[in-house]
């Protein structure tokens, strides 16, 4: 890869999903890309190249695809969901009218694990209070990895990753080998489309929003612009939970750190 | 440091266990059998044990049964490790007393997130 295709790929990535890229990373781009490369039957990267300049559509949904980040396992830091369900879900039931319904967002929610991992703590929550009413949207800008989070089969080794064994018999039916999720977990959770760079506007208001281990992925200045849009889909006092090492601090005045033992949880500061 | 008890009859299995848990910071005893492995446990209790269903002599299951009756091991974490991997088998091994479940084969990402799962430390 020449430093000028490189220049040209990284921008482009940037502009079309945020996601920055130091040049010590050409090659694993190169190698992420190779891919494209031959499922299009280009000679070599400078055909991609060509094409991308070109505006194939295509190929430009190949590019992203490739390099979408899509690391991901159930119950990431297993703290946040404690925290969740511990912290969050008391001060929201505390603080919203009777009847009302919490709603969460997870972004960038790759194939599936973090939303069914939230619903599953909303579930266990659901049992003990139920009257709540609790809708979960997640959204992500990889069709590939929504659907495979829409059809919620997972192998051996996906549900080895982070799943409490537990969960695992409770919320799980093992068929041919691999692991579907139960249908009443699937339903909770409705699946979308959608770039973090776009207009989050018409997804609505929410109360807790789940984007972790995503904006790191970020430079200096699209991270505030992204958590500017968390915060205005957020209702007053929403709670915001990025991922550990991640936080608002420095990026943007709109949040305020809810306690200092759990420092990637925030608070939408209200006007 | 803390001590992990690894019993498992297939010796590469155990070593690579081992070495893993080593890494995370652990101590480690390796046995072969269920019956050494008690043993093991009644001179000086580890702090979580790593333990295969099907071993020699003693399998998993009496192991648990036995183990579970020293003192001071009731609430030491155990990790049921083995290919059966049908649900039912899981809650088998749930119900003789297992805190958690790997189903073979595993790498050391998986036993690294097990024993977050039982929120076991190193030190």
């Amino acid at each position: 890869m020449t430093p000028e295709e490189f220049t040209y790929l990284s921008d482009l990535l940037r502009e079309q999903t945020g996601v920055s890229l130091s040049e010590d990373k050409s090659a694993i781009l190169e190698a992420k890309l190779m891919a494209v490369v031959r499922s299009f039957d280009f000679n070599g990267l400078s055909d991609l190249v060509a094409a991308l300049k070109q505006g194939d559509g295509e190929v430009m949904e190949a590019f992203t695809e490739a390099l979408a980040v899509n690391e991901t396992l159930f119950f990431r830091d297993i703290l946040a969901f404690r925290h969740l369900e511990e912290m969050a879900f008391p001060f929201l039931l505390k603080n919203r009218r009777e009847g009302s319904t919490i709603r969460i967002l997870c972004a960038g929610c790759s194939s599936g694990q973090e939303p069914y991992s939230v619903a599953m703590v909303v579930k266990d929550f659901l049992e003990k209070n139920p009257s709540l009413k609790v809708e979960i949207v997640a959204i992500d800008i990889s069709a590939s990895m929504l659907s495979k989070a829409k059809g919620g089969i997972y192998t051996q080794f996906d549900v080895q990753r982070g799943l409490p064994i537990k969960m695992l018999l409770k919320n799980f039916t093992k068929e041919s080998g691999a692991w579907h999720i139960n249908d009443d977990l699937k339903q909770m959770v409705t699946f979308k489309k959608l770039n973090l760079l776009n207009d989050l506007t018409p997804l609505g208001k929410f109360d807790v929003i789940f984007c972790r281990h995503l904006i790191k992925h970020f430079d200096l200045v699209l991270k505030p612009v992204i958590l500017e849009k968390f915060a205005d889909i957020l209702n007053p006092d929403g709670l915001l939970f990025l991922g550990e090492g991640e936080t608002t601090l420095g990026l943007t005045e709109s949040f305020r750190s809810v306690v200092k033992s759990v420092p990637y949880l925030f608070q939408k500061i209200s006007a | 440091m803390k001590t992990f008890l690894v019993v498992e009859d297939s010796k590469i299995i155990r070593t690579i266990a081992a070495r893993a848990l080593q890494d995370m910071g652990f101590a480690t005893i390796e046995t072969g059998d269920g019956e050494t492995a008690l043993e093991t446990c009644k001179k000086s209790l580890p702090d979580a044990v790593l333990l295969d269903w099907l071993l020699p002599k003693k399998d998993g299951f009496a192991f648990m049964a036995e183990f579970r009756k020293i003192p001071g091991a009731e609430d030491v974490p155990v990790i049921f490790c083995s290919s059966k991997t049908e649900p039912e088998d899981i809650q088998k091994a749930l119900d003789a007393g297992a805190d958690e479940y790997i189903m073979k084969p595993f790498d050391s990402e998986i036993l690294k997130l097990k024993i977050n799962l039982i929120e076991l430390e190193p030190e």
